[in-house]
């Protein structure tokens, strides 16, 4: 069961590839479609995300790489 | 199966760019990849953890980073090139709550800037100031920067910076860690994912000083600028890591804040009183009476009057002693005394202004309405000045007028002589001065005015001989002597 995800707003991305290169896990990728910038965006490609947020600091867009880390859901309990 | 965010979107960023022209709202104007995205990033991250939102203060320089008060949830100001640390010690000054943020460039900080920001760090202002270092001038263009890598080709460097003509890339942290006054001075790269970490913890460090008030905190970051390097994103880390790096290294050059008392500076003061008072404390004085009784109309237009003699008669002090009178009956006053060649020449002469408005130009260099005179070369020299229905006052055991208009009026004492027999030619300005009053009596004042100017005069005396008790009492008796003696034309 994976614990974290990463997720890429693609209209966000402007396709630098610094995430992509950064992620040691191989879990990015860049997409061939471009987004309303004119960019093609970067894209996730595998789950094996740890969360290290490497990508996310590497990144120079603000909302472009959000990263998730799942909670036990209290309901479950 | 639920989610939380662990790293998304800052709330030190507004939710949305609204200054921000066009229809992009979300994301910023940086080309792909730009360093200064990464840097944004690390710093809206700290706003909001450190929750300094509502009192930082992010000064935009000129340069690709121009526009930051587009995206930061906080205060912003943009400002000239180079003038970041000088407005942010503006802001220190005035709240020593505010935390400044001087984000700049190399060429902001390092070329046009330099003198603004080494001055700043020397002085040890309270701010963290955030050097983007990536070689180049990036928004004209990719101009050579002070720290363009020597060989590194720009498009004004198009055979590589050589050394030997523009010499070596300036090393500012290097440079600012040897003065006294900084508290931390560290050099980070944004470039492979563990340094962006020793970036963001050196970041954090300088916010956290100026939040302790610690004082001038300094973090230079190696940052890439791909476009203008012309460099995909794995070919900029390398340039930062294995090229910049090299040059410019990395590392803590001074960390001593924790030795540091937190800075205490005197409380500013803004009230235009207080100022006044903190300024010219002696010359703001409590008169006896503020105004005089019956102004009369003559007094509505400002007055303006030329001292002129020899040096030694006491010319710029006879000038000091009117303006004074002036201040004390609550006119606006200037007195401008004229030093230079002319002085050296044999004369000395000093401009008032007394006015009931504001005061148009301190320099009385014609429509002269009183002209006082000592000597016969400032006669000669100054007539011309002189308004056709203006007065003249001249000392008549130096000076025989001369072509002086039907229109203009004339008193004269012989104030030296009276100052010699007083046993000080320096007497002689107090001598002129009961001329002065004279004239004043016979065509401006009314009583109780008469004896309110006379009153006034000994005032100023006491007010500008303070301290000299000795001199008063024969000064205000010279006065006198010379309004006895003065008569008109
Ligand atoms: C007084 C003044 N001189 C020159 C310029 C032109 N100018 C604009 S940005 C810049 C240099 C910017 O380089 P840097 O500070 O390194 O910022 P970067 O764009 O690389 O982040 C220059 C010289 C200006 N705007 N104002
Ligand atoms: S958080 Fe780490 S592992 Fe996950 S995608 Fe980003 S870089 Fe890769
Ligand atoms: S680092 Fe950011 S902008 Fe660059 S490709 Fe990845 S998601 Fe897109
Ligand atoms: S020109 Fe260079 S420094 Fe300026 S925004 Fe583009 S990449 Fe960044
Ligand atoms: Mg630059």
């Amino acid at each position: 069961m994976k614990k974290y995800q990463v997720k890429i707003a693609p209209d966000e991305c402007k396709g630098c590839q610094r995430c992509v290169i950064a992620c040691t896990r191989n879990v990015l990728a860049m997409g061939k479609e471009l987004n309303i910038m004119g960019f093609p965006a970067a894209t996730v490609q595998s789950s094996d995300c740890i969360g290290c947020g490497i990508c996310f600091y590497t990144c120079p867009e603000p909302g472009a790489i959000t990263i998730y880390r799942e909670v036990a859901d209290d309901a479950q309990k | 199966m639920k989610y939380e965010v662990v790293h998304g979107r800052s709330k030190g960023f507004f939710d949305s760019f609204n200054r921000r022209p066009g229809a992009i709202k979300t994301n910023m104007h940086y080309c792909p990849g730009c360093g200064h995205g990464i840097l944004h990033k690390l710093i809206a991250e700290a706003i909001e953890d450190l929750q300094i939102k509502e009192r930082t203060v992010f000064i935009s320089p000129v340069g690709c980073s121009v526009f930051g008060y587009y995206y930061f949830d906080c205060f912003g100001i943009s400002v000239p090139h180079g003038r970041a640390p000088a407005v942010g010690t503006g802001l220190i000054r005035s709240d020593e709550n505010n935390i400044v943020i001087s984000y700049q460039g190399d060429g902001d900080l390092g070329a046009i800037g330099l003198n603004e920001f080494l001055q700043t760090a020397n002085r040890g202002e309270n701010m963290a100031v955030f050097f983007v270092n990536n070689a180049i001038y990036g928004m004209t263009g990719g101009q050579m920067a002070p720290t363009t890598l020597p060989g590194q080709k720009t498009i004004t460097s198009p055979l590589g910076r050589s050394v030997q003509s523009e010499g070596y890339p300036l090393k500012v942290a290097e440079m600012v860690a040897a003065l006294d006054a900084p508290v931390y001075v560290e050099r980070v790269a944004l470039s492979s994912g563990r340094n962006i970490m020793k970036a963001r913890a050196a970041l954090r460090k300088a916010l956290q000083n100026t939040i302790d008030k610690k004082g001038f905190s300094f973090v230079e970051f190696l940052t890439g600028c791909p476009v203008n390097l012309k460099k995909s994103a794995s070919e900029i880390n390398t340039f930062i890591d294995e090229q910049m790096s090299k040059y410019f290294v990395p590392g803590v050059y001074k960390d001593i804040a924790e030795n540091r008392d937190p800075i205490r500076r005197p409380q500013p003061v803004f009230a235009p009183e207080t100022v006044k008072q903190v300024l010219y404390g002696s010359y703001t004085q409590s008169a006896a009476v503020r105004d005089f009784s019956k102004l009369q109309p003559f007094f509505n237009k400002e007055r303006r009057i030329k001292i002129a003699g020899s040096g030694g008669q006491g010319v710029l002090s006879l000038g000091y002693i009117l303006a004074n009178m002036g201040n004390l009956r609550n006119f606006n006053v200037s007195y401008l005394p004229m030093y230079g060649p002319e002085m050296r020449g044999g004369t000395a002469n000093c401009s008032v202004v007394i006015s009931k408005q504001e005061i148009s130009s301190p320099m009385v260099d014609s429509n002269c309405n009183l002209l006082i005179v000592l000597n016969q070369q400032s006669f000669d020299k100054f007539l011309p000045e002189l308004k056709t229905n203006g007065f003249v006052i001249y000392d008549s055991s130096n000076v025989t007028p001369h072509d002086l208009l039907p229109t203009q009026g004339a008193y004269h004492v012989n104030a030296s002589e009276l100052a010699r027999d007083l046993g000080d030619l320096r007497y002689a300005n107090l001598a002129i001065l009961g001329a002065v009053s004279l004239l004043m009596d016979d065509y401006f004042l009314e009583e109780p005015d008469k004896s309110d100017f006379e009153a006034v005069v000994a005032e100023a005396i006491r007010s500008c001989f303070s301290g000299k008790e000795k001199l008063i009492t024969p000064n205000i008796n010279a006065f006198y002597l010379g309004k006895h003696k003065a008569q008109p034309n």
